[in-house]
């Protein structure tokens, strides 16, 4: 009986995906009292995942969680292989070979579609997109937002869709001292969009804002939060809901709400949230000129309440639209997926066939097994249950001859000439990203392309 | 800006919260948890989950509760990190329907 997890006999995980949830699952591993290797992939350069493109640029202490992931990142059991993309610069079965087991933890890349006609009309983007653009994430820097209209329309309502309207919403002056691109803040300097619209299918009690994200937008600078006070009368399973000792958001939103009702405006720009409409055509010759929005009711019980079209129509004349309705799981290469949900079929974070039976060796967590809710501590959680659930095949997982890790992936690596960053190498960009920034008041300026990434570490 | 855990934690240290936090930024004593405001990155991700909502952050934290933003901030950097899940104490669930959870 061969004993893995042994000093003679490691336990090597390779981790695929460089965010929160990979990094917690090399936490929960290194933790776990076994002699255990982890080498983790990560298709970028840089690492940290939503955390670094993700998480908006006048949220500096979220990212703080950093921290957390560099301390793991210097733990000697921990390799990082940045810039190999998993599927393409090495096989699954490659990987296979030189772990035990794979755990994949790569996150959710798409986002939801309306499914609408006009959905791809120049004009209409995605919340994911313009994100990752403005944090710099490298796929996202030749993306082209036209910011010279003066209605700009986000579809959704959750913190992603806060996040998009701040951002428009808020000053060069209010931007100009994050870690905001460059060439992002240069396009918002010069942005023509006075009025933004915050646009939701349920109602005010159902919006999905934390409370802090919402308020932010009472304390902008050059921009006034606005409320139809005739949107905020709720029906009785929406006071019921807010009635709820444990909804706790719900009654703190609409009390947020209802003090933007009262406001008068006094600001160049406004961003309006209203509710119960859906998107159902958008139009334009050649371009986005118009949203076409159907008006919904609500029906169900307290908690479970849906949107219903009740067959009003209005049209909202607009320059530019973002989808922020949720991102998307996508599919990766030989292993079992559910396209509807765009998660790795799994059960506790393993991989299952789609006829229900255990892949043995793989493994996931955080959004490509949970789907893309909750937030950058949720997956705290989520990936100890998937280390849990490895921890106990160990014995199924175990090979008479050891495993060679990161020996062999650097075999490889030399073999085919791949550029692979290690974790030094992130750090000298890392602190290449600072010093650049430096001159500016920024915390960072951040590098948006691979080839200037390889460049300065020669 | 400051995430702290109150009253209601005493009797119950439920320990739900500290699954969830990015930064093991809980410390716990026999009593109950402090978060570290030196640590805590004003996530939110505990706040939902505890069952008798002990925790309160920034703006919500009500007048009468705002004496443990001291409270936590002196004794959490000294009492030991709790970073996963305990069982809670003998009292919790009486303590958790008394305060009508």
């Amino acid at each position: 009986m061969n004993t893995v997890g042994t000093p003679e006999n490691l336990l090597q995980v390779a981790v695929v995906g460089s965010g929160p949830s990979g990094f917690y699952a090399a936490e929960a591993l290194i933790k776990s009292g076994r002699a255990v290797r982890v080498g983790m992939f990560e298709r970028l350069a840089s690492p940290f995942g939503l955390v670094r493109s993700g998480v908006a640029p006048d949220h500096p202490k979220l990212k703080q969680a950093i921290l957390v992931y560099d301390k793991i990142a210097r733990s000697p059991e921990f390799s990082f292989f940045g810039n190999i993309n998993v599927g393409k610069d090495i096989t699954l079965g490659e990987l296979r070979q030189n772990y035990h087991a794979v755990l994949f933890t790569c996150g959710a890349e798409t986002d939801r579609r309306l499914g609408i006609p006009g959905e791809d009309l120049r004009g209409s983007h995605t919340a994911t997109e313009f994100v990752g653009w403005y944090n710099g994430h490298p796929d996202y820097r030749d993306r082209v937002f036209d910011l010279s209209h003066e209605v700009a329309v986000i579809i959704g309502q959750g913190n992603v869709a806060a996040d998009v309207c701040r951002i428009l919403a808020k000053t060069a002056d209010e931007l100009k001292h994050t870690d905001i691109s460059e060439h992002a803040l240069d396009t918002l300097a010069e942005s023509k969009v006075r009025e933004i619209h915050a646009i939701g299918r349920r109602g005010p009690a159902q919006a999905k804002f934390t409370s802090r994200e919402l308020r932010e937008f009472g304390e902008l600078g050059d921009c006034d939060p606005f409320v139809d006070p005739l949107e905020l009368t709720l029906n009785p399973e929406s006071e019921a809901e807010l009635a709820d000792k444990n909804n706790v958001v719900g009654a703190k939103n609409v009390e947020i709400f209802r003090d933007f009702a009262r406001r008068t405006p006094s600001k160049h720009r406004r961003c309006i949230f209203q509710f119960l409409r859906s998107p159902v055509r958008l139009e334009g010759t050649g371009r986005l000129e118009r949203v076409v929005l159907e008006h919904n009711r609500l029906q169900g019980a307290a908690f479970q309440q849906s949107a219903r079209s009740t067959g009003e129509i209005s049209t909202l004349e607009c320059g530019i639209l973002f989808r922020s309705i949720g991102y998307k799981g996508v599919a990766v290469s030989e292993v079992p997926f559910d396209e509807r949900n765009g998660v790795i079929i799994n059960r506790t974070g393993r991989v299952l066939d789609s006829d229900g039976s255990v892949v043995p060796g793989l493994y996931c967590a955080g959004w490509i097994k949970r789907g893309p809710t909750g937030i950058i501590g949720t997956n705290r959680a989520c990936s100890v249950e998937t280390v849990g659930s490895l921890l106990a095949d160990l014995d199924a997982l175990a090979t008479p001859d050891p495993k060679s890790g990161r020996d062999g992936i650097r075999a490889l690596i030399e073999q085919r000439g791949l550029r692979a960053v290690n974790y030094d190498g992130w750090l000298r960009l890392d602190a290449a990203e600072v010093e650049r920034g430096k001159a500016k008041g920024k915390p960072r300026e951040k590098f948006t392309r691979l080839h200037e990434m390889l460049a300065l570490l020669g | 800006m400051t995430t702290i855990v109150t009253e209601n934690c005493l009797r119950c240290r439920f320990t739900d919260c500290v699954t969830v936090c990015p930064v093991n930024c809980f410390h716990g004593d026999d009593d109950m948890l402090y978060i570290d405001p030196e640590v805590c990155i004003d996530c939110s991700a505990c706040v939902p989950e505890c069952p008798v909502h002990a925790i309160h952050e920034g703006e919500d934290i009500p007048d009468n509760l705002k004496h443990w933003i001291e409270i936590n901030a002196e004794r959490a950097p000294s009492l030991p990190v709790i970073e996963s899940k305990q069982d809670p104490l003998p009292t919790a669930e009486a303590r958790k329907a008394e305060l009508g959870y």
